[in-house]
């Protein structure tokens, strides 16, 4: 069928989430990356000697690794350019009438408080490079359940934070793993008692306001044996004609029998470079799940990744990508069956439109002696026309013969018959287009709370809009 | 008077260049079941999608005329809107799309308003119950998975919820056993009323023993080369499409 561009893609991305506050911070950085800009943020953080030896390390260790020639286009990121550490309060609080008024505007605007009131056991809000809002519900804190901002766990909780930070994704692990290690802001810190059942879902939400930020959240969750916990996050920015950065660390222990859900909607400007490494070790009897919906950014590379370390652990992993015009959603995941008797499952699916890119790119790895591994993945692609163009990169590493792998891929361009089907009953091509992506995705969705259900629905409604005539 | 319901008018169809249909006349008026009867290749199914508004298909002559005006610039959902429905031969695959959400959407489209949820979900259960369907099918996701019989079963379940005023049904009968061939067929007699125009396209007489159309056409080669009351269906299948080919010839 005939379809028209129209020339408004962003109008209500701009709108709903691409508003921007004027720029009030408190303290910002000089621009681009030096010894100096991170012994000043481990000092205006009052860190102790060992996390700013760490940053420094980080910091070399960033200055030389490569950058990654094997995804996105990474070129037009200039990282002189970028604004390291933004803060925009001196304190953070624990009611949003203390949230200063600007601020409070914005997170009114997404919806944050009203969320935390109707659906939230916590809320984390981070606003450039610290979190300016953090509260708990206070059943789940007598049980002992912590739910900080990582900054805050580290002077509140620093053994704690020591025994298990860096473990999962080591400094030198990557050039933006490093890169977040050296400069590192905010984030959420969750720590779940033995045996505690966090059942409704904690959230944060990551907010970009100033114009070439560099926001570099580092999360860490402990999940204690027999423990559950569901985490969400959110993320969006303003539209600057000049790029932002994103690089998140997070790391994710989940103890035995333990079970952590992890849900994130992606959901920043085309102007964000979203270069994330997430990654989690499940031990005995456990169940970590990723839900990874990937709906904004530039360039998006993340493959959250599950270490199963011990027998009966369990990983899933649910992704859901949309590359819209001049977005490249470069996204998967790695399974690494490390222990007999795992198994995990991947779920990717992915639409391209206007010219928009999507790939796959996974990893499942069987070490020696992981017998009776069982490792599935399937991903499904969806063009809506021409220009748009999907890739699959499924890597395997098989060094176990006991293991049982099953790996399918489809990739389907969006029917005429279909949307001739649709509109004889009245639908418009665009509301046609939009039912058949969403019960493309439908799958990975009815995973979601009914609220993000929702939320994703509509989210890709938007995406949809204006897309086709 | 008012202007007939449905007018197909002189009309030209070309599929990727070739002229299939040669100059089509045809008049439904309310209250009236017309049969098309044809064999392969006739331009039966380019006629349904040319009615419908298919965009493959290249109108080079004539006018489609419902209640007085030329549908022919509008699209399928434009159509749609002004009370055309066609039920589809080979109905298409929805994944992941629940028929209630599907039947939902379509409701609101093309009556411009959103029916309520409990008002809705009646209407539903009560067609449903009309066509014999289980209401769990109302929880399957578009045509996937379904037989034959239930992917014709589900385009008369959205006939019935659109209700429209004229409804062309391209070869609903094929690939249906006898069980289903009746219940589909009681379906449609229900549905078909004094407000309601039919067109029945099909290849075999069959059909035409459970729903009595009022006037049977015969296509051949894109033109309608007989017409006719129930009397040319069974003289068509006692005698076969090759008379009226021996007869068109002549």
């Amino acid at each position: 069928m005939a379809k028209k561009a129209v020339e408004v893609p962003q109008a209500d991305y701009a709108r709903k989430y691409g508003f921007r506050d004027a720029e009030e911070p408190l303290f910002r950085a000089k621009p681009g990356l030096s010894r100096e800009v991170v012994e000043e943020i481990s000092w205006l953080k009052g860190e102790p000697a060992w996390m700013r030896d760490l940053r420094l390390r980080a910091l070399e260790v960033f200055w030389k690794k490569p950058m990654p020639t094997w995804g996105g286009d990474l070129s037009g990121i200039n990282f002189d350019e970028i604004y390291y550490y933004v803060r925009p309060t001196d304190h953070q609080v624990r009611s949003w009438d203390d949230v200063p008024q600007y601020i409070r505007r914005t997170f009114d605007k997404l919806g944050i408080p009203q969320a935390e009131r109707q659906f939230l056991a916590g809320v984390g809000a981070q606003y450039d490079s610290e979190v300016v809002y953090h509260n708990l519900r206070e059943e789940l804190a007598t049980q002992g359940v912590l739910f900080l901002d990582t900054d805050t766990a580290l002077r509140e909780h620093p053994e704690l934070f020591q025994e298990y930070f860096g473990t999962v994704v080591p400094l030198a692990d990557n050039k933006f793993a490093a890169l977040n290690s050296a400069v590192w802001s905010g984030g959420s810190f969750i720590y779940v008692p033995e045996g505690v059942q966090v059942t409704v879902p904690l959230q944060a939400y990551f907010r970009i306001n100033a114009e070439k930020l560099g926001q570099f959240e580092r999360t860490l969750i402990i999940a204690e044996p027999g423990s559950y916990l569901h985490y969400v996050e959110g993320c969006t920015a303003p539209i600057y004609s000049a790029d932002s950065l994103h690089a998140a660390v997070v790391e994710v222990i989940i103890k035995p029998g333990a079970r952590v859900r992890y849900t994130t909607i992606q959901n920043w400007s085309t102007n964000v470079y979203n270069l994330v490494t997430k990654r989690a070790v499940a031990y005995r009897d456990s169940i970590m799940e990723w839900v990874d919906g990937n709906l904004g950014s530039k360039l998006n590379m993340k493959y959250p990744a599950v270490f199963l370390m011990e027998p009966g652990a369990h990983a899933e992993m649910l992704s859901l990508a949309f590359a819209g015009k001049g977005q490249h959603q470069d996204a998967g995941a790695k399974m690494v069956h490390a222990a007999p008797y795992t198994s995990s499952v991947v779920v990717s699916k992915s639409i391209s439109k206007d010219g928009g890119r999507s790939s796959y790119r996974g990893l499942v790895k069987a070490y020696p002696g992981s017998v009776g591994a069982k490792a599935s993945v399937r991903c499904d692609a969806l063009i809506l026309d021409d220009e748009s163009r999907s890739d699959t990169y499924p890597y395997m590493e098989i060094d176990e013969p006991q293991v049982s792998i099953g790996h399918e891929a489809t990739v389907t361009k969006i029917a005429d018959e279909q949307l001739f089907y649709l509109m004889s009953r009245g639908l418009s091509e665009a509301e046609a287009a939009t039912l058949i992506v969403s019960g493309f995705i439908e799958p990975v969705v009815k995973e979601l709370p009914m609220e993000y259900a929702v939320e994703m629905n509509r989210l890709i409604q938007l995406q949809m809009e204006g897309a086709v005539g | 008077m008012s202007a007939p319901l449905f007018v197909i008018d002189d009309l030209h169809v070309n599929v990727e260049g070739k002229e299939i249909l040669k100059g089509v006349n045809l008049t439904v008026e309310r209250g009236e079941v017309h049969a098309l009867m044809g064999p392969n290749g006739s331009g039966k199914s380019t006629l349904a999608h040319t009615l419908m508004g298919h965009p493959r298909f290249e109108v080079t002559q004539g006018r489609v005329l419902l209640k007085g005006e030329d549908i022919l610039s509008l699209p399928a959902d434009e159509r749609a809107r002004r009370g055309m429905f066609l039920g589809f031969q080979y109905p298409v695959e929805i994944p992941g799309v629940k028929v209630r959400h599907f039947l939902r959407m379509a409701v609101k489209a093309s009556k411009g308003e959103e029916p309520s949820v409990t008002e809705f979900r009646k209407q539903l259960f009560e067609k449903m119950a009309l066509l014999e369907m289980d209401r769990s099918f109302s929880e399957r996701y578009v045509n996937e998975g379904f037989s034959g019989g239930e992917k014709k079963r589900n385009e008369i379940l959205q006939m019935a919820m659109l209700e429209p005023e004229m409804a062309i049904l391209d070869e609903t009968d094929s690939g249906l056993d006898i069980d289903a061939l009746r219940s589909v067929a009681n379906g449609m007699n229900k549905l078909a009323g004094p407000h309601t125009g039919m067109l029945l396209i099909t290849h075999y007489q069959r059909i035409l023993n459970y729903i009595a159309p009022h006037f049977v056409h015969v296509l051949f080669a894109g033109r309608i080369v007989r017409s006719g009351g129930m009397e040319l269906a069974q003289e068509l299948e006692a005698k076969g499409y090759d008379w009226i080919a021996g007869k068109a010839v002549t």
